[in-house]
């Protein structure tokens, strides 16, 4: 059991790439449910728009990267407002059912053969961040302690991903501290008594739904420059599923629980598929209980576990509040 | 669908047969060479074309004509490999016998080291059977009942939970999958993990076993998990969210136990196709549909004419006041779980039946579940059975316009337009859902 590589790979997760993608996901989940209370589960579908902004702009079309994000920036708020403007007036679990549909017709349809052309259908597309590479002001070479390290290229990315992710937990605060912040924590609490008010609830909905999505959807152009490949496939609903687990493992409506949270999920689930992989492979654990092949099913089973436990005995997470999350109202 | 993938192949086999024969026989030792047979599809039979003239040109000059024997057989000796291009002369071939593409008489054909090529020259006209617009609808129509029942047996127990509870249980799918595969097990005696094989029962015993087994986990669901929530006073966004982690754990614990492969169950393999008109469905096909049907109407009738029903109803349209009313609602909650468990293992058999068993089966058709339900109306089981069959029906009849692999699009497409214009559902109570 190779001890040492186990924790430096949980430690390289929970600084790496996955932690900061999901980071800015839940991040953005966390001003739909933490804050507005609107249960958004097509939180993939925003992350697919980024990166399918920036991969066929770039691979498809053969424009500039900056392009690609400024598309894959308007393509989010425009699936924000279409899903938002029809939804909005549903009750909660109508809202979940009809986001979850909506993001898999949008992953349906990029992955579709029908679009191949721009799309790449269930291949996706590829080497389209060569822009961004060229940017990397970090010379070649490892950068790191030991075996913990990260190549020039994960470096740069980690480092515009993280900063990304300073900004958004950053507006997030000023967002919440002010009155617009105010209204939508009202929102949460009694819709009814904010229109009584004469607040226009549609429209501060509609609102953080945009801001929600176009947060989360950071972590969509992190993905894809990061592997410089997306497949239709990585935006399906488990992904959404991830993000929300991450939400509430660090606790709905703080500021900066959905990178704690992120943080956590990915070094458990790092160690756990290190330790059981290490143990199949030394003989600890029988093969006929466990291959090699089944370890990362594993990994799903504990996620649909956490959540359950998390919202059973502890929904405020670790960081939350009890009196602040929005789960009793029907 | 399967019939008529196996038409297409029949017929392409039978087109390739015409003019090419069976190549595969023939084969040199050294050599390169390139051949073909041209053979024109007339009354039924493919009769040889002989006396026409086949010319091969390649590189270096090279330059042969070859004339088809008796059998419609012609042969050029290229002795290298390269790039040749073949011509048939159009003006050589008999009398009433013609290119079925007259621009297509010259072919490329690369040539590999030591390869004999067969070459394809279409003669004739298209054998292909082409069925019109009407008998594919019909059959889709078929295959949509079909599929729009089978939703309606999962769609039933999910609307009753919802009205009973006001669970919106997102593990319903996964309820589906252990049914379908609970009866592979048992149908084919591959127990999983350390539980011994044994030679597989009789199908319809392992149904019925499937169906005892899917009532007790649906007991097991509401006295283990959703009756101790509700005590505690679980709100139903908290229970939701509890029920897509648990549908999580199941749907990979499935994956873990069950494997990664679609499998089918062995007493239903390989069964031929009855016509009935322009519809063609396996035997098997017939009795799901008919089984589902029973199993509908006798739910309808439980509903409607015994007390249970009855008490059903009152507690999924007002769960306080059918309390007040003696009736015991937590007894008809624990019922209702049963049935509905069982009731979408059956549907997760007959789906497995249709098309095959994997640990996502459930799950593909949780959406479509969710839309059949809030179609038809949230909370009725009369609304989830309309709107399963407008969705089943959809789905499949929907192909005709729109690309295949896109079919599930248009039934999600679908649900959002719904809940714009009539939230309710098609026989939904007209009360607020947002």
């Amino acid at each position: 059991m190779n001890f040492e590589r186990i924790i430096v790979n949980a430690l390289e997760a929970g600084v790496g790439v996955e932690t900061v993608v999901f980071a800015l996901a839940a991040i953005g989940l966390n001003v739909h449910f933490g804050y507005t209370g609107l249960l958004n589960f097509g939180q993939s579908a925003f992350l697919a728009m980024a990166a399918y902004g920036v991969g066929t702009t770039v691979a498809t079309f053969d424009l500039p990267l900056w392009l690609g994000v400024v598309f894959g920036l308007t393509a989010s708020v425009v699936l924000a407002l279409l899903l938002g403007i029809p939804t909005l007036r549903l009750r909660a679990d109508y809202l979940a059912i009809v986001t979850i549909a909506a993001a898999e017709i949008v992953r349906l349809v990029f992955r579709s053969v029908t679009f191949e052309g721009t799309f790449g259908g269930s291949d996706g597309r590829q080497s389209f961040a060569g822009d961004f590479y060229a940017i990397n002001p970090y010379p070649v070479g490892d950068y790191g302690v030991g075996s913990f390290g990260f190549n020039e290229r994960a470096l740069w990315v980690l480092t515009v991903g993280w900063a990304l992710v300073a900004l958004s937990c950053l507006i997030v605060f000023l967002l919440m501290r002010s009155p617009w912040g105010r209204v939508v924590k009202a929102i949460r609490e009694d819709e009814d008594a904010v229109r009584s008010l004469g607040k226009n609830v549609y429209s501060y909905k509609l609102q953080s739904l945009v801001i929600g999505g176009v947060l989360g959807c950071l972590g969509g152009f992190i993905l894809a420059l990061a592997r410089s490949s997306i497949q239709p496939d990585i935006f399906g609903t488990e992904t959404t599923f991830f993000a929300y687990t991450v939400l509430i493992l660090g606790g709905a409506a703080r500021v900066a629980s959905p990178v704690v949270g992120a943080m956590i999920f990915w070094v458990v689930l790092s160690l756990t598929d290190n330790i059981l992989g290490e143990a199949v492979g030394a003989g600890y654990i029988p093969s006929s209980v466990l291959t090699a092949s089944q370890v990362g099913q594993i990994r799903f089973m504990l996620v649909g576990l956490a959540l359950m436990l998390l919202m059973i005995f502890r929904p405020q997470g670790i960081f939350g509040d009890r009196r602040e999350i929005a789960l009793d109202a029907r | 669908m399967r019939t008529r993938v196996a038409v297409f192949l029949a017929t392409l086999l039978s087109a390739l047969v015409c003019v090419l024969g069976v190549g595969a026989g023939v084969a040199h030792a050294e050599g390169e060479s390139i051949f073909g047979f041209l053979k024109n599809p007339k009354g039924g039979e493919n009769v040889p074309v002989p006396g026409a003239t086949v010319t091969v040109k390649g590189p270096g000059g090279f330059s042969e004509t070859a004339t088809t024997d008796a059998d419609g057989r012609w042969t050029v000796e290229t002795n290298t490999a390269g790039n040749f291009t073949v011509t048939l002369d159009q003006d050589s071939l008999p009398k009433g016998v013609t290119l079925r593409n007259p621009d297509a008489d010259s072919l490329k054909v690369p040539i590999a080291e030591g390869q004999d090529k067969p070459v394809l020259f279409a003669l004739g006209k298209s054998t292909r059977v082409i069925q019109s617009k009407w008998s594919q609808a019909a059959q889709l129509s078929a295959e949509g009942l079909r599929f729009g029942l089978i939703i309606a047996l999962a769609a039933v127990g999910l609307s009753l939970i919802f009205g009973t509870t006001g669970l919106t249980n997102f593990a319903h799918g996964e309820l589906v999958t252990v049914g379908a595969v609970i009866g592979w097990w048992l149908g084919s005696g591959n127990l999983p993990l350390f539980l011994p094989d044994f030679g597989g029962m009789n199908f319809v015993l392992a149904i019925a076993l499937t169906l005892v087994l899917m009532g007790l986990i649906g007991w097991a669901n509401d006295a283990g998990l959703w009756r101790p929530l509700r005590r505690r006073g679980t709100g139903l966004i908290a229970a939701m969210i509890v029920s897509i982690g648990l549908g999580i754990l199941l749907r990979y614990l499935l994956l873990y136990l069950f494997g990664g492969q679609t499998r089918s169950y062995p007493a239903t393999r390989g069964q031929k196709g009855v016509e009935l008109g322009p519809i063609t469905l396996s035997p098997i096909d017939y009795i799901s549909m008919g089984i589902a049907v029973v199993v509908l109407m006798a739910v309808a009738f439980a509903l409607l004419r015994t007390r249970l029903g009855k008490a059903t109803r009152a507690v999924a349209d007002n769960p306080a006041l059918a309390s007040a009313s003696g009736i015991d609602v937590d007894a008809v909650i624990r019922i209702v779980w049963i049935a509905g468990a069982m009731l979408a293992g059956l549907a997760g058999v007959l789906l497995g039946i249709a098309q095959g068993i994997s640990f996502q089966t459930g799950f593909q058709i949780l959406l479509l579940i969710f839309a059949a339900v809030t179609l038809g109306g949230l909370g009725t089981a009369f609304g989830a059975l309309v709107g399963s069959l407008v969705v089943g029906l959809f789905i499949t009849v929907s192909t005709l316009v729109i690309p295949a692999e896109l079919k599930n699009v248009g039934a999600l497409g679908i649900l959002i337009l719904i809940l714009l214009v009539r939230p309710q559902g098609i026989l939904g109570r007209a009360q607020r859902v947002g």
